[in-house]
């Protein structure tokens, strides 16, 4: 069973439609790498995926895990596994990430079935996968991004999927804004997490991070739809000739 | 035996024995109306000397004076909407109730009671709080009697105001309307003439209160009433921190609550004073809930005297409140720290006034109002720099989060310098609570109340921190307890 498989998916926001007819199918244990021009959609899909209610679906269906994901609210999905890593991560200021992380934590870990963590077992917990991204000890005690710089608000977004140790995980431009150290090891992190049961989505624009995290597949989006599907040398080709080289996406799509 | 517990054992006898006397005390309640003899009956009552029924009398007439000039005289620049109330169908004096409303808590609203038992209030103390008979636990005994002893080992006096009018009338006659004079506003001339009883605590020069002191164990607390009446004096070098209130929810069929707070700081004293304020704010509709007027005032009068406020506001349908301080020393320090929380259909009009008179005094206001329901919640705030506070500075922050679209936030800040050298700096901000954070939350798995109480507790907790530890548990889990159903 697929872990996740979109069919024919259209999303709007206020009048504009920006998803055309989206098909996608991740199995366990694939990474698929999504590529495309700015503002192509790929962030939509992502706040799709994840329950956004801005969006409207107007056509399709995605199921996860076999079960019909455009039925759960959004808080149900992330219990569900799946996680998304975002673009621009949110500050809360004056929650504590401690507080954040734990209530997250149980909120999953009861609809797993598994009992709560002490607060002992929530610490080691919590210090264990911050060794895995190698976030600072003082980001760990803070209010949740607050303050934090582009880059660590990118590490802490995957130190929370290898908190929260989803079904899937989307990952939305995590490598834009990291230092190439701080590339290397966000990627390894992610890297670690990689299993037979766990699939990835990948959104980024540069080659550079899937040399790092390599992809099975590769899907260039281009104006609401997926226009290319290959292997990650395709990956390469696009970062030798960019996007115009595929041609106009009503054509490929009509071919 | 200790001489401490056979004298707060003979108290209660004697409560026991005045028990005896319900048909006479019952008789003893007034009926509506407010005249001169209303007055002096309750200064008879009270046995009070000739000085501070004459007090009561002064502030009467003054009242009176501003009753009949009508609406200009009564205070209406609050950002509040209600009927002023009708002073002549107010009864201003009744007996202390000693006759317990319920046999046992089977018969409390069971509403209320899981209330209590999520806050992890005490069961004496449930009970007491709901007005149930109850025996006098061992427990609470020893704990008020530790505590008295404590106290008066260094000499700390702290009682009831009507125990202080005869234990230490000197004190009160001294300090009495000497931060809040009877003409200071309509209210504080109303709780002046009929004031009913309250807090009266005095720290001695060069001591450190050794404990927090909290209403919640006075040993003579019977409800407090509806016209509270609070006097705190710190001697030279003195330091306390003082907590009113309680987080459990009260009811009270009085409607009208005006209360008045001094406190007297002397030269390097410090006193802190925090209140969690939860007085029943009404049904959905806003019927039936508390009118809360409260005038608190600090007047720092030394070189070098600290004085902060913190509250978290919760309660009553219409609140209405500045508690300030008037920095007269010299290097004064004030400080105002306010959670004001409004849902349903209440009502604030809350903030403080910071008067700069001493030189280098500074003080800092940070406000957090939170709105929900169709609520509208105001900060409203001045601060002052006088004509002879050379380099006075103040800080004030005042932010706004919105829970709904139907409620509203209000911020007026007035700010008067009189001496160039004064620095004062303000930042306000409104924000709807964020739909990013929110669903920043639901992505990780917290579902939308959870998600609203993170949030809230988070843009409040710079000033829940600032309440004292024993404090700040319980008024978190208050409004984590409030927020629910408030937003939508
Ligand atoms: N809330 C919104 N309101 C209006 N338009 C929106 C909204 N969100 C997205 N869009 C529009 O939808 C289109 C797709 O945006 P999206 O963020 O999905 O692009 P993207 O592929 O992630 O781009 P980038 O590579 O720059 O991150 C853009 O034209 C964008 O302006
Ligand atoms: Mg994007």
């Amino acid at each position: 069973m697929p872990l996740l498989e979109i069919k024919n998916l259209h999303a709007r926001i206020d009048d504009r439609e920006i998803l055309k007819g989206i098909d996608l199918v991740v199995n366990p244990g694939e990474v698929h790498a999504i590529m495309g021009p700015n503002g192509s959609g790929k962030s939509t899909l992502a706040s799709v995926l994840a329950g956004r209610e801005d969006y409207e679906v107007t056509d399709g269906s995605i199921s996860f895990d076999g079960k019909d994901l455009l039925e759960m609210e959004a808080d149900e999905r992330a219990r569900e596994g799946l996680f998304l890593a975002f673009q621009y991560p949110v500050e809360l200021p004056g929650v504590s990430m401690p507080t954040f992380l734990r209530q997250s934590l149980n909120a999953v870990r009861a609809h797993r079935g598994q009992p709560e963590l002490t607060a002992a077992e929530f610490l080691r917990t919590m210090r264990e996968k911050a060794a895995l991204v190698e976030l600072k000890d003082d980001l760990a005690r803070r209010s949740v991004n607050e303050g934090f710089s582009g880059g660590e608000k990118k590490r802490n977004e995957i130190f929370q999927m290898a908190l929260l140790e989803p079904k899937l995980g989307v990952l939305d431009e995590t490598d834009s804004g990291l230092d190439i150290d701080a590339l290397r090891i966000v990627s390894e992190g992610v890297n670690k997490l990689r299993s037979p049961e766990r699939g990835f989505v990948v959104i980024t624009h540069y080659q550079r991070l899937l040399d790092y995290i390599v992809p099975d597949v590769v899907h260039v989006l281009v104006d609401g739809r997926i226009v290319k599907t290959g292997g990650r040398e395709l990956a390469l080709e696009l970062e030798d000739k960019g996007y115009d080289w595929i041609g106009d996406p009503a054509e490929a799509s009509a071919a | 035996m200790s001489t401490a517990e056979t004298e707060y054992l003979s108290d209660i006898a004697d409560q026991e024995y005045a028990y005896g006397f319900v048909t006479d005390i019952d008789a003893e309640t007034l009926p509506p109306g407010l005249s001169e003899d209303t007055v002096r009956f309750i200064s008879a009552k009270k046995n009070e000397p000739e000085w501070l029924l004459e007090w009561r009398l002064a502030a009467f007439r003054h009242f009176m004076k501003l009753l009949e000039a009508g609406s200009e005289a009564y205070p209406q620049w609050a950002h509040l909407r209600y009927a002023m109330p009708n002073f002549q169908d107010i009864s201003y004096y009744s007996a202390p109730k000693q006759k317990a409303q319920y046999e046992s808590l089977d018969e409390v609203d069971p509403k209320l009671l899981e209330t209590f038992e999520r806050l992890g209030i005490p069961l004496a103390e449930q009970k007491r709080l709901a007005g149930v008979a109850f025996d006098v636990v061992m427990d609470s005994v020893s704990v008020a009697t530790t505590f008295k002893e404590e106290l008066s080992k260094v000499g700390v006096v702290f009682c009831s105001f009507g125990e202080a009018v005869q234990e230490h009338p000197e004190l009160v006659r001294k300090y009495l309307g000497s931060v809040i004079p009877h003409t200071d506003n309509f209210y504080a001339a109303l709780n002046s003439a009929v004031f009913s009883d309250g807090s009266f605590v005095y720290i001695p020069a060069g001591v450190r209160c050794p404990m927090e002191l909290s209403t919640y164990f006075r040993i003579n607390e019977r409800g407090t009433g509806q016209f509270e009446r609070t006097l705190i004096i710190a001697e030279k070098g003195a330091y306390v921190s003082y907590m009113e209130g309680c987080t459990a929810p009260q009811r009270d069929e009085n409607q009208l609550h005006a209360a008045c707070v001094e406190i007297y700081a002397h030269e390097d004293s410090e006193v802190k004073y925090a209140t969690v304020q939860n007085w029943y704010p009404g049904d959905e509709n806003g019927v039936g809930g508390v009118y809360n007027f409260v005038t608190k005032r600090a007047l720092a009068a030394g070189d070098r005297a600290k004085v902060s406020w913190t509250q978290l506001e919760t309660g009553s349908a219409i609140t209405w409140k500045y508690p300030s301080v008037i920095l007269k020393g010299d290097d004064t320090v004030g400080e105002f720290y306010s959670v004001a929380f409004t849902k349903g259909k209440q009502q604030a009009d809350t903030g403080t006034k910071m008067i700069h008179l001493g030189r280098r005094s500074s003080s800092t206001i940070i406000s957090k109002g939170i709105s929900g329901g169709e609520s509208q919640n105001a900060y409203r705030g001045l601060v002052r720099i006088g004509p002879r506070a050379e380099g006075a500075r103040n800080f004030s922050q005042c932010d706004s989060l919105l829970l709904t679209d139907r409620c509203g936030a209000h911020t007026f800040p007035y700010i008067e310098i009189q001496n160039p050298s004064g620095q004062v700096e303000h930042e306000a901000t409104t924000s709807k609570i964020g739909e990013d954070q929110m669903f920043y939350c639901a992505q990780r798995g917290i579902p939308e109340g959870e998600a609203v109480k993170l949030i809230v507790n988070g843009f409040a907790k710079e000033v829940m921190a600032k309440l004292p530890m024993e404090f700040a548990v319980e008024a978190q889990k208050l409004l984590a307890i409030e927020l629910e159903g408030s937003v939508g």
